[in-house]
């Protein structure tokens, strides 16, 4: 699949699973199929609503082998930034909205003997796009799914179609009843470890874990990544005068380029060194990975491919 | 677009394989500038740009048929040449999927996928195939699907696990390569199968391609050119067979380098793959004898001036030193030193 840009889908059905929980399955607005879907993929959901663009991540929950439909679990949290409150109480079904590429940033593990999967609460959606897949492989695994005794009959529905014979646990009496290190210490070797879910149990695996000696490479954490965009600030051109205001969600070089400016540029990754610009005034927040220690810490460069001004303004000699 | 093949075409012993005025033009020629160094020359791999190889995902030419009859008497000789490690099944379908959705959808006149749910249904024209199966079911292929597909393209393909925050070279079909082993590198980490390069590491060159690949994200491919110089148009050069093709360097003379040294260009291209979140590292490898690049003046005078030039240290890596000066020679009278433009098009729309 070689994708271009963001993928217009229709809301094909929203299904209520708690008081704060909701479904929703998108089909693909032109028909055909989606891009192949990993385990433990996310896509970034694209929210307009009152003026504002949001973009929000999800994990998918549908397997891998389903291009026709992509689902994801929505929890409507009382202080969002906008997202869950939006989908939860202003999208309806057969409404139109774009979705991204799925990324990974959470795959499976290819060489695991055994998987190990740890959740909290909502945390539980990438793993449900994991059990099928690890079904599929043969492979072993065993899933603890920690959550508040109300809503362990959700959990335990979610998780149904893939409960026969495998060991999947509910644990619904709170994280004090729950034998982490107990069910870390008795894994076999070859074991890893995946965790998803609020930042106090993730970092009680990983460092519990980390205590009984697991490799550091046999542990994973769900992530969404670096968020890519950031504070919106205005690059001013010295040799031309040109400003240019890059927005929050922009990089320096795509608003060069939405300018008409043919601004140097090859890899887009912050790795060749073909964009390279010479700053003259202000503070950069390096984000590439081809400058120096040295010359990040002089502030006289910029790469604009992925990194932005830490300041309101930077002029730069171009 | 229909091609016009040459299924007769031979990269060894008579060594009939020639490129037609369309494929010269069609040649990715490697040199943006008139000096070469090793850099991080990575772009995503979109439709379009400056060479005609670049308009298709996978680029399928005059050369298809020949090429995939070469591969497999390749493989008839010595099967390792494929090999792919038993953790890397997901990461077979991927290959599969992706080389048969893309040939299909930028070939329609050559290859054509029906699917009904699981049932697939593949057709290769130019190979004379036709293969129902079911997606995921190895054992409803005739060969396991990595090798099933990769027999059907041109270029060379491995498979990267990403592990560690490295990548490991877990699996490839490797017929067509320039003097590297895959069967002693299989298994290895991204700096152990770079690690005879010269002068990149010192340039951290390989610390940041890693750092860039590891973040490869599905759907975005990239791509770079890579180079070297052939003597014939011979595909395999394996260090397996080097005693094969080793002694042809002893046969360039003044009188013949035009039509001997052959540059040889891979066009290299990264996909991430979806299920198994590894990547497919394609090596397409383009040959082009001395005197078809310079029927594209700019490319003539542009191979002169890279030859003329180049370091010794990527002379010697390159496994040039017994007919550089003859091919700079060669090429000498026909740079009358004229500025060249930047960039690697032909400037060319019909020879």
């Amino acid at each position: 699949m070689i994708a271009s840009g963001p993928i217009p889908v229709r809301i094909h059905e929203i299904e209520q699973l708690s008081p704060t929980l909701k479904r929703f399955a998108f089909a693909p607005l032109h028909g055909g199929a989606l891009p192949t879907p990993s385990a433990g993929a996310h896509v970034l959901v694209t929210l307009r609503h009152e003026g504002r663009v949001m973009k929000n991540a999800y994990s998918l929950v549908s397997p891998p082998e389903s291009r026709e439909r992509y689902e994801i679990i929505v929890r409507h949290v009382a202080q969002s930034r906008g997202g869950s409150r939006f989908l939860h109480q202003s999208v309806a079904r057969g409404d139109v909205i774009e979705i991204g590429v799925p990324g990974n940033l959470f795959p499976l593990a290819s060489k695991a003997r055994k998987h190990l999967l740890i959740a909290g609460g909502i945390g539980i959606t990438p793993l449900l796009s994991y059990v099928p897949a690890l079904k599929a492989r043969g492979a072993r695994f065993e899933l603890h799914q920690l959550c508040t005794a109300d809503e362990a009959p959700v959990f335990e529905k979610l998780l149904a179609p893939h409960a026969a014979g495998e060991d999947i646990f509910i644990h619904g009496n709170g994280r004090a009843a729950f034998d982490l290190a107990g069910i870390l210490a008795r894994q076999p070797l070859g074991t890893h470890v995946y965790t998803c879910g609020p930042r106090a149990l993730m970092d009680a695996v990983i460092t519990s874990a980390a205590a009984l000696g697991w490799p550091a490479g046999k542990i994973h954490r769900e992530s969404f990544g670096d968020a890519s965009g950031g504070l919106p600030f205005k690059a001013v051109l010295a040799k031309s005068g040109i400003e240019v205001q890059v927005a929050d969600n922009q990089t320096l070089l795509e608003a060069l380029e939405a300018q008409g400016i043919a601004a140097p540029c090859l890899c887009r990754g912050g790795a060749c060194g073909e964009c390279k610009l010479e700053v003259l005034d202000g503070e950069v927040e390096h984000r590439d990975d081809f400058l120096s220690a040295a010359e990040k810490a002089s502030q006289k460069f910029i790469m604009p491919c992925v990194s932005r001004a830490r300041t309101a303004q930077v002029v730069l000699d171009f | 677009m229909t091609l016009q093949f040459k299924p007769n075409e031979t990269f060894r012993r008579d060594f009939t394989y020639r490129n037609s005025s369309a494929a010269i033009l069609h040649f990715p020629f490697p040199f943006p500038e008139d000096q070469y160094m090793y850099s991080v020359n990575i772009e995503p791999h979109v439709k379009g740009g400056a060479s005609p190889a670049y308009d298709h995902v996978f680029d399928v030419d005059e050369h298809y048929v020949a090429e995939c009859r070469e591969r497999a008497q390749v493989l008839a000789e010595d099967p390792k040449r494929c090999q792919v490690l038993p953790h890397m099944m997901a990461a077979q379908w991927d290959t599969l999927e992706l080389l048969m959705e893309n040939l299909a959808a930028d070939y329609p006149a050559h290859f054509s996928l029906t699917k009904a749910g699981d049932l697939w249904t593949w057709i290769n024209r130019p190979l004379g195939l036709h293969q129902s199966f079911t997606f995921g079911k190895a054992e409803t292929l005739p060969c396991p699907p990595f090798e099933y597909i990769t027999r059907q393209a041109q270029g060379d393909f491995t498979l990267q696990d990403q592990r560690e925050d490295n990548l490991y070279v877990d699996g490839g079909m490797v017929t067509t390569q320039a003097d590297w082993s895959f069967e002693f590198d299989i298994g290895m980490s991204f700096h152990e199968w770079h690690g005879p390069v010269p002068l990149a590491h010192e340039k951290g060159v390989f610390d940041r391609a890693l750092k860039y690949l590891l973040r490869l994200q599905y759907g975005a491919p990239v791509r770079r050119l890579n180079w070297t110089m052939t003597i014939n148009p011979r595909l395999d050069t394996s260090p397996e067979n080097y005693p094969v093709w080793g002694p042809d360097k002893a046969s360039v003379t003044p009188e013949n380098v035009g039509q001997k040294v052959h540059l040889r260009v891979e066009l290299q291209t990264l996909y991430r793959l979806p299920r198994s979140n590894a990547i497919l590292f394609g090596i397409r490898c383009y040959l082009a004898s001395l005197e078809e690049v310079a029927r594209v003046p700019k490319w003539g005078k542009r191979l002169h001036r890279v030859l003329r030039d180049l370091h010794p240290d990527i002379e010697a890596y390159k496994g040039l030193p017994r007919f550089r000066q003859m091919a700079v020679d060669y090429l000498a009278p026909l740079d009358d030193g004229a500025e060249l433009s930047k960039g690697i098009q032909s400037e060319l729309t019909a020879l």
